[in-house]
């Protein structure tokens, strides 16, 4: 049954839901809005004048091939933050879900890491692995490997989404764990009976179970990758070497405040706005398909 | 199917003492009750045989094989669960061959032994929906061909039957009985409801803080409670407990007094059975009523005798109160007479 409150007349409910129309008309819609209109405009080399040019920012940003490597970059990038987040996280959650005795000291410990600002993350991590005083860089130096991320592209991508997926880790972990805790003793129980071991169980019993919140960390996991993790990769590679870690949000930036291109990045935020609305659909889609087991 | 033997079992949560050493044999194919209040440690006792809790002392035996040490899974029991505890995201086929799946049991196989339990308990047409879509009686149900398919040789309930309404219960425990008795398994089935406890049992055990007040059939401890726990908890309306003085006379209650079948003597507490008083005008007990519950078939009348001792009495038929002002005169029988030790509280003689 559905339970709906009705209010007798409109200036209640209206004043209700104001604050949050007004937030999000100011740094939502306008914001939105500008970033639309900007995208049918090119401007001049000093910034003085702009030029109506209808919808050939876009027809330029699809035939430019750094774009569409953008495309690929984000795609991997985001696909490895979200897997690096997710997977340890898990297996976190499980180790600590196991646990009687001191469940809570790792349960908290584990949490810090989340408290961590991305672009402090990103300082953190590239302070270990810089190539001339970082601890890291330093012993696999003395292991004979020669690590490089200023250089090497892979190693930069590597670098960058370890940073990115850190953090996340501590925020993924306390969804799976209170997920953990949720699912019923007596479940677990019953299969135990049935004669499935430990990871049998956990494949068949509580993974399925977890189904709902492992789809909802999925779609967060992967909107971070593609929207928050800018500080990171702005303080460890700047979108480098040779674009390697230029995602397509980092893009927007290089392009729109380092190469001073208004017009194009404002359309690629609006390439970037339609895909929200997207992913956002296909969530909604699943989720209410997926929700109940 | 198989013996169990429990030896001198006890359970230790830190310094408590929640199992306080229980011994019992189970012969095979019988039907064991154990019954007791909430927090008797019974549920306890029963996640101990299967191995779900561990044993702190004693030794537990299936089938003459000591398996205090063993797994769940390879003591060769099969549990039902008081919440069922189905697999929410698996139809009812794949909850019901899920433990012959792990036993690595090829398909065929599975799916002609799932096929036959729901047969026998009238699930065929449900083996496709999820646990959700399933009544109450029917999720039981599916928990119960779950254990029914792996043929283990023990089953254990743990109030399999307490999430159902009434009517259902009824029902549900009949069923059960049925088909324990045509499998021939031997059972332990745990209950706070001492009306499963009679109807179900081969022998009960009627526990209470951890420790087994007695072990007997149903109607073994109905007319011969061994203690007074055992006494009080098993029979409805419970037994009337009286503390008597016994003398060479008789035992005496302030002035009544009452034949002394035991012939004790000294502070004694007595039990009598309300369904085993008769009206007599000659009687010597004297209760005022104060009030009466007619259900029909009985009725039930609580009042007070001269001491100002609650008193109930059950006499068959319809019966008004309308003794406001004359006592009600009862008596009973000396051998449904109930004696036991005001100390040790068990039964004397």
């Amino acid at each position: 049954m559905e339970k709906r409150v009705t209010f007798k007349g409109w200036l209640l409910p209206l004043c209700l839901i104001a604050p949050q129309v007004f937030i999000s008309a100011v740094f939502f819609f306008y914001p939105a809005g500008q970033a639309v209109w900007q995208s049918l405009f090119i401007p001049d080399p000093f910034g003085l004048s702009s030029q109506f040019v209808g919808l050939e920012n876009f027809e330029y940003l699809l035939g430019d091939p750094y774009y569409r490597a953008s495309f690929v970059t984000t795609a991997i990038f985001s696909t490895l933050v979200t897997l690096a987040a997710m997977i340890p996280a898990l297996f976190l959650a499980v180790m600590a879900d196991r646990l009687v005795k001191s469940a809570r000291v790792y349960r908290t410990l584990l949490i810090w890491p989340y408290a961590v600002a991305p672009a402090v993350a990103g300082v953190l991590w590239l302070f270990m692995f810089n190539t001339r005083v970082g601890v890291i860089a330093w012993y696999l130096g003395q292991l004979g490997y020669d690590w490089n991320h200023v250089l090497n592209e892979g190693e930069a991508m590597g670098l960058v989404v370890v940073a990115s997926a850190w953090g996340r880790i501590s925020y993924n972990f306390l969804f799976f764990f209170a997920a953990l805790q949720a699912v019923p003793r007596s479940i677990i129980e019953a299969a135990a009976i049935d004669g499935a071991r430990f990871w049998r169980r956990f494949f068949t019993i509580v993974l399925p179970l977890l189904s709902p919140i492992t789809f909802f960390l999925l779609v967060v996991n992967i909107v971070y990758a593609f929207f928050e993790t800018f500080g990171v990769i702005h303080t460890i590679t700047s979108g480098g070497p040779q674009q390697a870690t230029t995602i397509l949000v980092y893009k927007v930036f290089s392009d729109g405040f380092v190469g001073q291109d208004l017009g194009s990045s404002a359309a690629q935020s609006v390439i970037l706005l339609l895909l929200v609305g997207l992913l956002t659909v296909l969530q909604f889609k699943y989720i209410e398909k997926r929700v109940h087991y | 199917m198989a013996t169990v033997e429990l030896d001198d079992i006890r359970k230790s949560f830190g310094p408590t003492e929640v199992i306080k050493g229980v011994s019992v044999d189970v012969a095979d194919g019988e039907f064991i009750v154990i019954v007791g209040p909430s927090g008797c440690g019974k549920s306890t006792l029963l996640r101990m045989v299967a191995g779900l809790e561990t044993i702190t002392e004693g030794e537990l035996r299936i089938g003459g094989t000591r398996v205090n040490a063993r797994e769940p899974m390879d003591r060769d029991i099969a549990m039902v669960f008081q919440n069922y505890a189905l697999y929410p995201h698996m139809s009812v086929a794949q909850n019901m061959g899920y433990g012959l799946r792990i036993k690595g049991l090829p398909k065929p196989e599975i799916a002609a032994k799932v096929q036959e339990a729901a047969e026998l308990l009238q699930l065929t047409d449900f083996l496709d929906r999820k646990p959700r879509q399933l009544s109450g009686g029917q999720r039981q149900r599916v928990a119960m061909g779950r254990a029914i398919v792996r043929e283990p040789s023990v089953f254990l309930f743990d109030e399999p039957l307490s999430n159902l309404d009434a009517k259902l219960r009824v029902q549900m425990r009949l069923e059960i009985r049925e088909l324990q008795a045509k499998l021939g398994i031997t059972s332990l089935y745990v209950t706070h409801d001492q009306v499963e406890a009679m109807t179900m049992a081969d022998r009960m055990i009627v526990m209470n803080e951890g420790r087994v007040e007695q072990i007997g059939t149903p109607l073994d401890v109905y007319e011969r409670p061994e203690s007074l726990f055992a006494a009080q908890f098993i029979g409805s309306p419970s037994m009337n407990i009286l503390a008597v003085e016994g003398r060479e006379d008789g035992l005496h209650l302030d002035a009544m007094i009452l034949p002394n079948p035991t012939g004790v003597s000294g502070p004694v507490m007595l039990g009598l059975r309300p369904e085993h008083l008769s009206p007599d005008p000659g009687g010597p007990i004297a209760m005022k009523v104060l009030l009466s519950e007619p259900l029909g078939a009985n009725t039930l009348l609580h009042g007070k005798l001269a001491g100002g001792q609650s008193f109930t009495a059950s006499l068959p038929g319809v019966h008004r109160a309308d003794h406001r002002d004359e006592p009600l005169r009862l008596s009973i029988l000396p051998e449904n007479m109930h004696v036991f030790d005001r100390d040790t509280e068990r039964r004397v003689g």
